[in-house]
C-alpha cells in the first residue's frame, strides 16, 4: 500500500532521470511517453484502491503520524492524480511531434517530468509543510518550462509568474508559521482536530485569510489571477496545455482541501467570502477573454473564469455544490488542456495564433474544426457534453439552497463563454484565411499529424464519454464530496496506521 | 569583476565554503544542517568563484555540468527510496549497515539515509550553480 502512493511521485522522477540522460539521443521523448503511461496504469490501480477501500494514507519512512510525512489519497485526491497522468501522457505525445531538439537538448522532458511529480505530489501529501515543497517543486519545473527558448517575451512572463508565486510563497509560509504556533502540528489530518480545540478562533480566521491569498494566487482568483493570461500565452503549445489543465488546478484542489479540512470553524465568514471572489472570478475572466483577439489569450481568460466555477461549489459548500466542483475539476483539465493542443495545431497549419490572421480552417481541416466543437462546446456547456453536467450541478446546488444570484452569474458567464467560443469557431475556422492560403494538415508529416492529433482525439474521446454517460462520474464525484464534508475518514486512515499501512 | 584581490581570496574562500558545506552536510544527520542547507554553502562557494574568475573558470573547476550534477542527485535519492523495497519497507525507510560493529560500539554506521541527504546536496548544488551560471552568462 505505502509503495502504492509513493509511486505517483516517485516514477515521474525516475522518468525525469532517464529522459534527462537520454536527452542526445531520439529515446528521450519515448522515455517519457512510457514514464507516462506506466504513471497511468499504477494511478489507475491507486484509484480503484480508493474506491474498494476508502480513503488510504501511508507514512513514509515508517515515521508514524503525525511526526513524519503522510501520503494520505482519498476520492478526490486520487482523481486528481488519473487525470495528472492522461494530462502528462497526452502532453507527452504530443511534445514528441512538438519541441524542438535543441528544447529537448535544455531538458525539455525532464523538467515536465519533475512538473508532473510535483502535481502528484501536491495531489497525494496529508501534510502542509510538505505541499509547499512540493508547490516549489512545481514552481521550479514550470519555471525552466516557461522560458526554455529564452524569448523576450518568455523571459518577461516568467519573471511576472515567479515574482506572484513568491508572494503567494511568503503568505503560505506565514501561514505555515502561524498554524504550526498554535497547534504544533502541520499534519492536516492532526490540524483537523487541533484547531478545534483553540480558544482563539478568531486568529485561525485571519490565518484561513492567509491561506486564502496564498492559495488564490496560485489558483488564479480575483484579484490575483492577472499573472495567467501574462505567461500562459507564451511558451510551446504542449507547455501552455499541461500549464493550463493542471497548475492553477493544484491550487483549487490546495483550497478544496485546506476549506473542507482545517479552516471550517468559520465557514459564515470564510466560505462567503469565497463566494464573492468565486462570482467575480467568474466575471473578470470571461469579459477579459471577451475583450481578446488571440486564440490562446482568449483561452487563458477563460481558466480564470472556469476556476471561479470551481470555487463556487466549494463556497456554497453543500454535498451538491461539492460534488460539482469535483466533477468540474475532472471535466475542466480535460477540456482546457484539449484546447491548448488544438491551438498549438492550428498554429502549426495557419502559422498564427492571432485570430485576425487565421481562417479557413473548416473548409481545409475539417478532422480539426470537429475536434475542436467537442471541447469548445463541453467548455461552453452545450449538452450532452461533460461540460454541460458540470456547470448544470453547480447551478442546481445554487438554487437549492436560494442563493438566485450566484446561479444567475454562473448563467450569464455560460453565456459570455459561448460568446468567446463562438468568436473562435467563425474568425479560425469558418472565415477564409485572410492570406488565401489553405491551411491543411497534410503540411504535417506524417508522425506528426499522428503524435499531435492522436492526443487531441483522446481528450475529446473522454469529454464525449462523460458527457454521454455521466451517472458515474457524478456518483464518484458524489462520494468524493462526501469524504470531504465529513473528514471522519480521512482522519482515521491518517492517525490510525503506524506502520506504512498494509504491504 | 575583475579584481586580483579578490580572485586569490577566492580560491581559499570557495575552498573553505566547500568544506563548510560538507560538514553541514553530515551534521545534519542529528543537529541542524543537512544536504539542503548544505548544498546552498557549497553553491555559494563556486558562486563566488564564479564572480572573482569568470564562470567559464568556474565551469571548468566543477568539471561536470551542473544539470548533470542535479539529476544524479536526485538518483541517489530516488535510489534511497528504492533501496528499502529490498527489505520490504515502506519507501524511504532508513536501511543500516555497521561496519566494524563490535559489543561495545557501533563501528561506523553506513545508511541509505545519508545516500538521501548526499543525493539532495547535489539536487541544490547542481540546480543554484545552472540558475546562476546562466544568469551570469546572460549578463
Amino acid at each position: 500500500m505505502s509503495w502504492l502512493l509513493a509511486l505517483p511521485i516517485l516514477i515521474p522522477f525516475l522518468t525525469a532521470i532517464c529522459a534527462f540522460f537520454l536527452r542526445r539521443t531520439g529515446w528521450c521523448r519515448w522515455a517519457s511517453v512510457i514514464g507516462s503511461g506506466v504513471l497511468l496504469a499504477v494511478s489507475l490501480l491507486l484509484f480503484a484502491t480508493v474506491l474498494r477501500e476508502g480513503v488510504v494514507a501511508a507514512q513514509m519512512g515508517g515515521w508514524p503520524a503525525p511526526f513524519g510525512i503522510t501520503l494520505v489519497a482519498d476520492g478526490l485526491s486520487a482523481v486528481m492524480v488519473v487525470i495528472t497522468a492522461i494530462t502528462a501522457l497526452a502532453v507527452a505525445v504530443y511534445a514528441s511531434a512538438e519541441i524542438s531538439e535543441r528544447q529537448v537538448f535544455l531538458g525539455y522532458h525532464a523538467l515536465f517530468q519533475v512538473l508532473i511529480a510535483g502535481v502528484c505530489g501536491a495531489f497525494l501529501t496529508g501534510d502542509l509543510f510538505n505541499l509547499y515543497v512540493w508547490f516549489e517543486v512545481m514552481l521550479i519545473a514550470s519555471f525552466g518550462l516557461l522560458v526554455l527558448g529564452g524569448k523576450k517575451s518568455q523571459i518577461d512572463a516568467g519573471i511576472r509568474y515567479v515574482m506572484m508565486n513568491l508572494v503567494s510563497t511568503v503568505f503560505f509560509l506565514t501561514g505555515v508559521g502561524f498554524l504550526y504556533g498554535m497547534t504544533g502540528t502541520l499534519n492536516m489530518a492532526d490540524l483537523s482536530l487541533a484547531v478545534q480545540q483553540l480558544e482563539n478562533q478568531s486568529l485561525l480566521t485571519v490565518v484561513a485569510v492567509m491561506f486564502m491569498v496564498a492559495f488564490g494566487v496560485k489558483a488564479a482568483l480575483f484579484p490575483l489571477f492577472f499573472w495567467l493570461p501574462a505567461a500562459y500565452h507564451t511558451p510551446s503549445f504542449s507547455v501552455s496545455a499541461v500549464f493550463a489543465g493542471l497548475l492553477t488546478k493544484v491550487g483549487v484542489y490546495a483550497l478544496m482541501r485546506a476549506f473542507t479540512l482545517i479552516f471550517v470553524e468559520d465557514v459564515a465568514y470564510t466560505h462567503q467570502i469565497l463566494l464573492w471572489v468565486a462570482c467575480l472570478t467568474m466575471l473578470t475572466g470571461v469579459l477579459g477573454a471577451a475583450a481578446q483577439s488571440d486564440f490562446r489569450k482568449i483561452l487563458s481568460f477563460h481558466i480564470v473564469s472556469q476556476i471561479g466555477y470551481m470555487i463556487l461549489g466549494l463556497a456554497l459548500y453543500t454535498p451538491l455544490a461539492l460534488a460539482g466542483s469535483v466533477f468540474y475539476l475532472v471535466h475542466h483539465i480535460i477540456v482546457k488542456g484539449n484546447l491548448f493542443l488544438i491551438s498549438g495545431v492550428a498554429r502549426r497549419i495557419t502559422g498564427s495564433t492571432e485570430l485576425s490572421k487565421m481562417g479557413g480552417l473548416y473548409k481545409s481541416a475539417p478532422v480539426l474544426a470537429f475536434l475542436f466543437l467537442i471541447p469548445a462546446f463541453s467548455l461552453a456547456g452545450f449538452p450532452p457534453l461533460s461540460g454541460f453536467w458540470a456547470k448544470f450541478i453547480l447551478i442546481k446546488a445554487a438554487l437549492e439552497i436560494e442563493m438566485w444570484w450566484a446561479a444567475g452569474v454562473a448563467l450569464f458567464v455560460g453565456l459570455l463563454t459561448i460568446y468567446s467560443m463562438t468568436k473562435i469557431w467563425a474568425q479560425a475556422f469558418w472565415e477564409p484565411h485572410p492570406e488565401e492560403i489553405e491551411p491543411s494538415l497534410k503540411s504535417l508529416s506524417n508522425f506528426a499529424q499522428v503524435a499531435l492529433l492522436l492526443p487531441i482525439a483522446g481528450l475529446a474521446l473522454l469529454t464525449v464519454v462523460i458527457g454521454l454517460n455521466p451517472e458515474p462520474f457524478m456518483d464518484f464525484a458524489t462520494s468524493a464530496a462526501g469524504q470531504l464534508l465529513d473528514p471522519s475518514d480521512y482522519v482515521q486512515a491518517v492517525l490510525g496506521v503506524t506502520q506504512g499501512g498494509t504491504r | 569583476m575583475n579584481s586580483l584581490i579578490l580572485r586569490v581570496a577566492s580560491r581559499y574562500l570557495a575552498a573553505i565554503l566547500l568544506v563548510f558545506s560538507i560538514y553541514m552536510l553530515f551534521r545534519g544527520h542529528n543537529e541542524p544542517g543537512g544536504g539542503f542547507i548544505g548544498g546552498l554553502i557549497g553553491a555559494t562557494g563556486f558562486i563566488l568563484y564564479a564572480v572573482a574568475c569568470g564562470t567559464r573558470e568556474a565551469r571548468a573547476t566543477l568539471r561536470v555540468d551542473p544539470q548533470s550534477l542535479a539529476m544524479s542527485g536526485l538518483a541517489a535519492s530516488l535510489l534511497s527510496a528504492f533501496a528499502s523495497a529490498l527489505f520490504r519497507d515502506a519507501p524511504f525507510t532508513g536501511q543500516w549497515l555497521f561496519l566494524g560493529a563490535t559489543e561495545g560500539s557501533k563501528g561506523i554506521p553506513v545508511s541509505t539515509v545519508i545516500l538521501f541527504d548526499i543525493g539532495v546536496y547535489l539536487v541544490v548544488l547542481g540546480a543554484i550553480l545552472m540558475l546562476v551560471f546562466a544568469m551570469e552568462e546572460e549578463i
